[in-house]
């Protein structure tokens, strides 16, 4: 292969460190309206009365919104596809507020200033009511958090407001009960896994304007901007062919930005004002008004047997959704879908639970999305079996996790929100990836621990993980190419590029197609209008779906150039060769792709080559990987350094390795951060404690010492040219590798995110206190 | 009120609102390679050079640029170049939100330092927040950069 699977740089990373206007907000309009939210003070209250009659008197003032001028119809903002597996439990402004930081009322204003000055003239009567603030509680409270009418599911998702279950599954196989009485050794353990804040550097952005056809014209920072589009659309009751939405360059997203938070009151700002408007969130507002991680408790047991056979799982979770549902059912199902298929030759598993509505921000999709938390919980609690059966934990896993060739029978049973689909793993290097990983880290000169002459212990622990491609049968991709005269092409895709690089690889399948480098192929991303239909950037769906839809796209539009070249050429099609540049007949009689093109546009046959191309996956091959950790502990303080984290990733074969890399390793550190520090707190009364980057922490240059990164080589047959997805696989392991490590360090089992100095001391003095009686 | 300064190397005057920070004067003046992602001095992306020295420009006061050299981006852009082939070639890139900053960083840092080592860069960034990248890549991208392309 010429371009995939070869060094090739971003497509736009020289145009982005220029500084040229790429991202949301440098495309607004000079003179755009100031759109500002009034924000709850209150973790849960009812708005009694409201009165914005000063703010709007207040010269500046444009427009004032409240519950009672927006129209009020129940939606979901969580991009999903349609119809969502998530509640429409979400108004555009309501009567009742449900977290602190939740949405009052809006203001737009010619500048920030009067924007502000609004806000404090508007008055509001709040009753105060009493907060769900833990998740343990959240079920049957006497506080109902949705109580309003008009609310509901799509579909059957155990959605049962008056008890705050946003939803609610179960599933089995096999008889876990007797299968777990069975087994010489059982472990059971509750796991809990905190709140994570995306942290994406770019806040939630987002403009619009009334466009010369008087259409409404969206720019938002937004992993699903064709959602966008119909969820606006639906809520905003306005004709989906009066929208456009054009997601430009956006500066991460993790998942933060798979749902509307800005777009649906600068939107009707600017529908009302017919004046451009926008809205960019304070960093207070990404922390407390955006999203953040699910939290869950995860109550798991494992049962195996003297050999080390692993028999059965059971896993129970309850998770937390925040104030509204958006998400809800699908992260908590990939906590069992993405994670329990590790290890599929038990005789039985069940999995099921509860996600619970508390008056918190709300909680919404997140790279590993489940996935994360269920691996916390359940590498862990595999480690603590092979301890009480004095089993290597390496061959432990090595012995009873998917190899190539398997199944599991989760993959048919569970799927998103509904049925799943089955499918044998075609490639999965697990194995692979654990034996690189040992010898990458030094495993066995290193397992478990080593005590330094300065009294410090180096330690190291793995986990290993997986997670999909895409979602089979629901996310859609398609891609159009376009010839123009020279022989140069247009890709246009509706796949989202977040900072991923997906214009990059994209551009590199139809390159290598087309035979041709990558600057001969101009791509074009998220334009409603212009590019054809994506779902978007989430459940690692892009290179895979996307990839597919550009590749039977450029194989169409080879055909098509053959085609074309041979009525030129006057012969047959089968007598036309093409090498990307030159059309050669068998009599050897030549035409090159450039002349061929200025043949279409200017002079015989005169026609557009245009080709188009869908791909909705049928099933979701998991990308696999090892994950190994070496700490540097201090048994005095708790606190300790990462020495050195080393990944090996079998994600089919990269398109672009560097890139893919980089998406390893920027999981492998945001992982980190939930594992040992990143966490979001509240006060008792419900105000987020962790709003601006003081209080919330996130990895910098210092915090991770050395990353070892390595793809294994692996060909999944049913992907772009072998590749399966990366974009979440990296940040899976971290919790459950570093947790292994503590403990290999201590003897001190955490089971608790994030594993902080703290616990670590208090863990290592309790041991203490046990060895002394 | 009108205050004069160089930017990029050519004198301009323009207006600022009372109490403005650098960042959202240059903003308004649609010099947009300068992000805004914190707005309180702690993520790094809205870094300008004053007088050749990082700064960052949510935390000086536009008015307080009367007469002082600022440089972005835009004004190095063959030193950006070289920054951002380094980046590619080390695959550096994310989402590029922080890249502005980064590269008028380490430009300075090579002029303040032209045998940084890893260790050196690492703490020299430190103030430059990225979710993206893991930060490793972009030390081997600045390693090539201030080797003078070699890493
Ligand atoms: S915007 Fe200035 S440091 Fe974040
Ligand atoms: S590349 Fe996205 S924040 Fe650095």
């Amino acid at each position: 292969m010429k371009v995939v699977n070869q060094y090739v740089p971003s497509v736009d990373g020289k145009g982005i460190m220029l500084g040229r206007p790429a991202f949301t907000d440098d495309l607004a309009e000079p003179n755009s309206l100031i759109v500002k939210v009034l924000r709850s003070p209150h973790a849960f209250a009812k708005i009694k009365g409201i009165d914005t009659k000063a703010a709007e008197a207040l010269e500046g003032v444009e427009l004032v919104l409240t519950h009672k001028n927006v129209p009020q119809k129940a939606f979901t903002r969580a991009g999903q596809g349609y119809p969502e597996p998530s509640p429409h439990d979400k108004f555009i402004l309501d009567r009742y507020v449900r977290y602190v930081g939740d949405e009052v009322a809006a203001v737009a204003a010619v500048d920030e200033k009067t924007a502000e000055e609004a806000l404090r003239l508007i008055e509001v009567d709040y009753e105060v009511l009493e907060p769900v603030l833990d998740l343990e509680t959240a079920i049957d409270h006497s506080s109902v958090i949705h109580p309003e009418e008009g609310i509901r599911e799509m579909f059957p998702i155990g959605f049962e407001p008056k008890r705050n279950i946003a939803a609610s599954y179960a599933m089995h196989v096999g008889d876990v009960d007797e299968t777990l009485k069975s087994c010489d050794q059982v472990v059971r353990e509750t796991f809990y896994t905190q709140a994570q804040a995306h942290a994406m550097m770019e806040p939630h952005t987002v403009n619009a304007r009334m466009d010369y056809q008087n259409r409404l014209l969206i720019y938002s920072s937004t992993q699903t901007p064709f959602h966008v589009r119909r969820i606006l659309s639906q809520a905003l009751d306005v004709p989906i062919s009066r929208i456009r939405v054009i997601k430009p360059r956006v500066g991460g997203g993790f998942g933060g930005k798979q749902a509307l938070h800005g777009e649906m009151l600068v939107a009707l700002t600017t529908l009302r004002t017919r004046k451009p408007a926008k809205m960019v969130f304070s960093r207070q507002e990404v922390f407390e008004s955006s999203y953040s991680r699910h939290p869950m408790r995860i109550d798991i047991a494992l049962g195996a047997m003297k050999d080390g056979t692993l028999k059965a799982m059971d896993c129970k979770i309850l998770s937390d959704t925040g104030a509204y549902g958006e998400h809800a059912l699908t992260v908590f199902m990939v906590a069992g879908s993405k994670v329990l298929p590790l290890y599929n030759k038990v005789d039985a598993v069940r999995f099921g639970g509860q996600v619970v509505y508390t008056n918190k921000t709300p909680a919404g999709a997140y790279r590993g999305y489940g996935a994360i938390q269920g691996n916390f919980a359940l590498e862990s609690a595999i480690d603590m079996l092979c301890e009480q059966l004095e089993i290597d934990p390496i061959q432990f896993r090595q012995k009873n996790m998917i190899a190539e060739g398997e199944s599991s029978p989760i993959f048919e049973i569970m799927g998103e929100g509904t049925e799943g689909t089955a499918m044998t793993m075609e490639t999965c290097k697990l194995d692979t990836c654990v034996q690189r990983g040992l010898e990458l880290i030094d495993w066995h000169n290193k397992y478990p621990r080593r005590i330094l002459p300065n009294g410090r212990i180096k330690s190291v622990g793995m986990a290993i993980a997986m997670q999909g491609s895409g979602i089979p049968y629901i996310d859609m991709g398609a891609a159009t190419i376009k010839l123009n005269d020279d022989g140069f092409y247009n890709l246009m895709v509706g796949a989202t590029d977040i900072g991923q690089g997906s214009d990059t690889i994209l551009t590199q399948i139809a390159a290598e197609v087309l035979m041709t480098t990558v600057d001969r192929v101009i791509v074009y991303s998220s334009d409603s209008d212009l590019t054809p239909f994506d779902t978007g950037a989430y459940a690692s769906s892009t290179t895979y779906v996307s990839g597919n839809a550009v590749l039977a796209t450029a194989e169409k539009m080879k055909l098509m150039l053959l085609e074309e070249a041979a009525k030129a050429l006057g012969c047959a099609r089968e007598s036309v060769r093409f090498d990307g540049q030159v059309f050669t007949t068998d009599s050897e009689e030549t035409i090159t792709l450039s002349q061929l093109s200025n043949r279409l546009y200017y002079n015989e046959d005169q026609q557009q080559l245009t080709a188009t191309a869908s791909y909705v996956g049928t099933k979701s091959p998991p990308p696999f990987m090892a994950g190994l950790i070496e700490i540097d502990l201090d048994p005095e303080t708790g606190e300790f350094d990462i020495v050195d984290y080393v990944s090996v990733v079998d994600c089919g074969t990269a398109i672009n390795p560097k890139l893919a890399i980089g998406q390893i390793e920027g999981g492998i550190v945001q992982g980190l951060g939930m594992a040992h520090f990143e966490d979001v707190k509240y006060t008792k009364q419900g105000r987020l404690i962790t709003n601006d980057f003081l209080t919330y922490k996130i990895p910098t240059q210092q915090s991770v010492k050395n990353l070892q990164t390595e793809i294994v080589h692996s060909y999944e047959a049913s992907g772009p040219f072998g590749a399966k997805s990366v974009g979440e696989i990296g940040i899976d392991t971290p919790p459950a590798a570093l947790a292994n490590a503590v403990y290999h360090a201590t003897g001190v089992r955490i089971t608790s995110l994030p594993i902080t100095a703290e616990k670590r001391m208090a863990g290592i003095t309790a041991k203490k206190g046990e060895q002394q009686s | 009120m009108k205050i004069t300064f160089m930017l990029n190397d050519r004198k301009v005057t323009w207006d600022a609102l009372p109490g403005e920070s650098l960042l959202d004067f240059l903003r308004r003046h649609h010099v947009v390679s300068v992000k805004k992602g914190c707005d309180g001095s702690t993520c790094g992306v809205c870094t300008v050079l004053m007088n050749h020295k990082p700064v960052l420009a949510c935390t000086v006061l536009a008015m307080r640029c009367t007469g002082e050299h600022i440089h972005t981006v835009e004004g190095l852009a063959d030193e950006v170049e070289k920054i951002s082939e380094a980046f590619g070639i080390e695959g550096a890139d994310q989402c590029g939100f922080c890249n502005p900053g980064i590269a008028l960083s380490l430009y300075a840092l090579k002029r303040e330092n032209s045998n940084a080592e890893a260790s050196e860069i690492r703490q020299y960034l430190e103030g430059h927040l990225c979710r993206c990248s893991g930060y490793q890549a972009q030390v081997k991208a600045a390693l090539r950069y201030i080797g003078g392309g070699q890493s």
